[in-house]
Parts: C-alpha cells; structure tokens; sequence
C-alpha cells in the first residue's frame, strides 16, 4: 500500500508537469489547427533560463527561498512566453495561409534550432540544479510520508491550471481565444482581434511550458538539452489522449498518462516505462478516436 | 519543358554513375546513404506525399526489415538478399496490423499514433523483445550479400547495388502514379469526402498504400543491415522518421525527382558542413523554417498531370 502510494503521488506529479506542457499544445492546436513541435523545446529552455537566473543573480540569497523561487518562476514564465511570441512571430505566422503540412515542417524546423541553440549556449552535458533551494522535508499524510517537493510541485501546477480555466472561461480575452478556436472566420466577423488572440495563446502556452520545465529541474535535480523531445512527446500524447483542443481535457490527459506511467514502470516493467504512454494512447484511440473528452466532429460536405 | 527536364536528369544520372571513379570512399559511402535516404523518401512519400497521411513513424517498418533480416541471417545463415521478400512481407504484415484499427484518424492523431509505433519498436528493441533482438547493442556479424557470386564488400561495390535499387523504385513507383491507383490516392488526398462520393474506397486505398510503404521501407532496411553488417536500434529512432519526412517536404511533396534533391540535401549536405560542427544543424533548423515561408511547395514540386487527348477515339 505505501508502494502504491508512493507511485500514486509521484505520478500526479509528474501528471501535473505533463498537463502543464500539454496545454500549451492543446491551446496553439486549438486555435492554428498547427502542432507545435518546438513547445517541448521551449520548456527545456524554460528549465536552462530558470538555472542561468539561480546561479547567476543569486535571487534566493536576498529574498529568502520561498519568494525567490516564487520570483524565479515569474520571471521564467515571462521569458520564456516572450520568447514564445517571437517564435510565432518567425517560425509560424508567415504560414497562416499555406497548406498544414509546411506549418508541421516549421515546427519541426524551429524544434531543432532551438535544441540546438540551448546546447551551443549550454553545452551538451548535464546540468545540475543547486539542491538546497527548497527543503527536503517529508509530509506525513495517512501515515505515509511524502516529500514536500512533490506536493508543491501538484499543487502548483493545479493553481496554474485553474487560473487558466478561469481566465479562459469568466474573462473577455479568454472567451475571445474559445471563439477563434470554435471558428476564425466567424470570430474575426464578430470583431474578434484574431491575431492578438494567437499572440495571447503563444504569450500563455509557452510560459506553462516553461514553469514545466522549471519544475522539472527542481524536482530531478538535472537537466539537458534533448529532455524536451521525451516531454514534449508525452505532453502531446497527453493532450491527444483527451482530446486536443480541449482544454480540461489536456489537464485530465496530463494527469491520467502520469498516474498510468507510474503505476506501469511500478508494477509492470520499468524498462518499458516510455512505450506504455504509447500503448495507452493507441488502445484509447482505437476506440475513440478523437481523445476521452473530444467532442465528436461530423465531417461537413 | 518536359524534354529539357529529361535531359538534365539524364546528365545528372550518368555523372552520378561515373561518381565511384572520381570520388574517394568516405563520399562514396555517403552516396550509399543518400541512395538508402532516396528509397526510403520514395515508399513513405507514397503515404505522405500521395496519400496525405501524415506519417512520422516510417523508421518502425524500416527497423523491421533490418531486424526480419539481421535475425534470419545470423540464426539461419539464409544468403541476406533471399530474405528481401521476406523483409518486405514483415514489415508490411507488420504495418496492415498496426493500421488497420488507426487508419481512419484523423491527420494529427495519425500522426502521434506513428510517432507512438515508432517508439515502441524502438524501445521494444532495446528491451530484447522475444530475446531475439539483441537488445542495446544489436546484432552482428550479418554476412555480406552476394549477386552471381560476387560479394559486395566495398562501398563502390554497394553504390551499383543501392543505385540500381534506386533506379529500380523510380520506375515502379512512376508507374504506380500514373495508375488508376496512383490517381485514386490523389484524389483522396485532395478531398478526402468527395473521393468516397464519387466511389473510391478510402479507408482501402489508404491502407493498401500504408502497407505498401511499409513494405518497401522493410526491404531497405534489409540492404542496411547487409550494408553495415551491425544495427542497433539507435538507427531506427524517431529523427531518423523526421529526417526521412523532411526530405520529403523540402524536395517537393508528391514528386520523385524532388524526393531526390531532398535525400542529397538532407543525407548529403550535413555531410558537406561536417567542418562547422555544432552550428550545422542549427543552421540546418532554420533553413527549414526559411523554406517552408518562401517555398512551400518543395524546390521541386510535381509537374500537374498531362493526359494526351486523342478526340478520335474519344468520339467512337
């Protein structure tokens, strides 16, 4: 039982890392119908910024743990969202007009120069990130103790969440973004400002992405320039598996493919831990091929 | 137009035949990987190009063909061509039961559920599936193959063989275009609706096509692992599905001459940068993204059908 646990609170965690990169996936595919293959990429520069901005500026040392990290993650999820919007910029708004399939090359363009870009800046070995910034404490819950780290790591990431449902459900911006993503043409008709729509959806999915990748450095300790392939693939199959587009439905995505991978390396074989996302995904699509949460769509004639 | 298009790939054919006497090993053996590249461009732009189904997994079907025949060679010491066949009928068995239940998706959920098969043959390999694949170190020690009782052993030897495979798929596969099937895989991938209107049973083509790829992916991957008498799943990862992709769309999507070019500049021309070392693939991302905005359609992308109109035969 306290193995079950365990495994069980691990994988919300990490469930909670892949909603928030997932998100960023659902919200572009949402909206442009483009995968963005580079969002994985901006979550691992998410995790170099947050590094570089630790031990370069010293931000814990003046204003304490708690409100450095806090300030930390602030300041990489503005970076990281800028950088974001550039990316719009350069790699896809030129694109708007063209056939989806050279959108897809974009991405897969843009995903390697800033892979690329992060190991010419960063080098190509792991990084380690300063282990003494939040205190390595357990939490006893049920008599099971539980690390804080894995708790404030839950917990923020269903903060952030929320905060997006809210602002994508109770805000006029956030009703704006569902209804270009519902229909464009009709959005912009209505007086919609589309393109700032998709700069507000790239300012928003990177910067979740880059908190990801932020979180993740905290949480492992390590991090590298490729580790945004490997997320970035289970962020995308998370966003797939509840139906892309669909915002809860990435955030449930996100949390289910934790939980299931989890318990899948705990009991099952971890060897195959990265193929079992993958089996889930294709045994979910087979019987409802448009995610859990996808609404059903009639081809139009 | 047309004669002088022919003209040129003529030259370019014979320079390319005459290469092994000027050029020296080392670029020899990068031919032979621009020629593997070009065949496996040729099968998955059947289903990219084509058909319009968005594949990012073809290095699955590819490890499939390379692992049928590395196993039957080593355990069986069957002669590596013989088992080409073979590799063919792996592979495309392998695809018809993977896409059989996925094949109606959607363009983006095909697209990861590929990206997933990839995946998990990868990992399936390294994991030493059925304890016959080696795990991560492969296999070796894949005996070379043999045409009339030469054996191919230098790479100038393995340049005819690669490019005869070569020239071979371009006829097939130029031929299956200008057939009723090549035809119908268009028009599916133009309108998908108006195509099963007018007839033409997509979730079939669509299929048969997948397989068909697949198939010829699974027979390269038997002249690589002749090639390199090794293979390890590292060779079969998820780049190497991207890298195949790319060639595709950059050549001209849908074109062999422009699948071609891709598998020269893609396989190539990194080749030719080795000088620059780490900046290369930056460079190599953005001149991805510099393409699609300012040539979409590829550098060379297919000549629009032309069909002689014969009115005499037309009136009876």
């Amino acid at each position: 039982m306290e193995e079950f646990f365990q495994q069980f609170t691990n994988g919300l965690a990490v469930g909670g890392i892949y909603a928030l990169i997932a998100l960023g996936y659902t919200m572009v595919y949402g909206v442009l119908k483009l995968i963005n293959f580079a969002h994985g990429d901006l979550f691992t520069i998410g995790a170099y910024l947050g590094l570089s901005i630790l031990s370069s500026i010293g931000l814990t040392e003046h204003v304490g743990n708690i409100t450095g990290v806090l300030l930390l993650a602030v300041m990489v999820m503005a970076l990281v969202g800028i950088i974001g919007v550039v990316l719009d910029r350069a790699a896809y708004r030129p694109l708007r007009e063209s056939p989806r399939l050279s959108a897809v090359v974009s991405a897969l363009g843009a995903s390697i120069f800033l892979q690329n870009t992060v190991m010419l800046i960063y080098g190509a070995r792991f990084q380690v990130y300063p282990q003494d910034i939040l205190p390595k404490v357990a939490i006893h819950i049920f008599g099971v103790s539980v690390p804080l780290m894995r708790i404030l790591i839950l917990m923020t990431s269903i903060i952030l969440m929320l905060a997006l449902y809210f602002f994508i459900q109770k805000t006029r911006i956030g009703t704006a973004i569902r209804a270009a993503a519902i229909d464009q043409g009709a959005a912009r008709l209505m007086g919609i400002d589309v393109d700032k729509v998709i700069m507000i959806v790239f300012l928003i999915g990177p910067s979740l992405g880059g908190a990801a990748g932020l979180m993740v450095g905290l949480y492992y300790g390590q991090i590298n320039f490729t580790m945004g392939w490997v997320y970035g693939l289970k962020a995308f199959t998370a966003a797939i598996l509840g139906g892309i587009g669909n915002i809860p439905g990435a955030m449930m995505g996100g949390i289910l493919l934790g939980v299931i991978e989890a318990m899948g390396a705990a009991y099952l074989s971890i060897a195959w831990k990265d193929a079992i996302a993958f089996c889930v995904l294709i045994l979910i699509l087979m019987f409802r091929p448009t995610g859990l949460f996808g609404e059903r769509v009639a081809e139009k004639i | 137009m047309m004669k002088s298009r022919m003209i040129i790939y003529i030259v370019l054919s014979v320079i390319l035949l005459c290469s092994p006497l000027f050029l020296d090993t080392y670029w020899v053996d990068v031919l032979n990987s621009v020629g593997l590249y070009a065949i496996l461009g040729l099968s998955l732009n059947l289903i990219v190009g084509h058909t319009g189904l968005f594949n990012l997994g073809h290095a699955a079907f590819y490890a499939v063909g390379a692992y049928t025949a590395a196993i039957l060679n080593t355990r069986f010491h069957i002669p590596i061509l013989w088992l080409i066949p073979v590799c063919g009928l792996s592979a495309g068995l392998f695809a018809a039961i993977i896409a059989r239940p996925i094949i109606h998706l959607r363009g983006d959920y095909l697209c990861i559920v590929t990206i997933g098969v990839g995946e998990i043959v990868r990992i399936a390999l390294i994991n030493d599936i059925f304890g016959i694949t080696g795990g991560a170190n492969g296999i070796f020690g894949i005996s070379r193959p043999s045409v009339f009782g030469l054996i191919i052993r230098k790479p100038e030897q393995f340049f005819y063989l690669i490019w005869f495979l070569v020239a071979l798929t371009v006829f097939l596969f130029d031929q299956l275009e200008k057939s009723r099937f090549g035809r119908a895989l268009n028009y599916l991938r133009d309108d998908d609706v108006a195509a099963e209107g007018s007839g033409i049973d997509t979730s079939h083509y669509k299929l048969a096509v997948f397989v068909l790829g697949a198939a010829w992916a699974g027979m390269t991957g038997n002249i690589f692992a002749a090639k390199m008498t090794i293979i390890a799943p590292e060779s079969f990862s998820f780049w190497e599905s991207v890298v195949m992709f790319t060639l595709i769309i950059l050549g001209g999507s849908g074109s062999i001459p422009g699948v071609i070019l891709g598998a020269f500049l893609l396989v190539g021309l990194p080749e030719a940068f080795r000088g620059f070392a780490n900046a290369r693939m930056l460079v190599f991302g953005a001149a991805m993204v510099g393409m699609m905005i300012f040539r979409n359609q590829g550098i060379l992308p297919p000549l629009p059908r032309t069909f002689s109109i014969s009115l005499q035969s037309d009136i009876q």
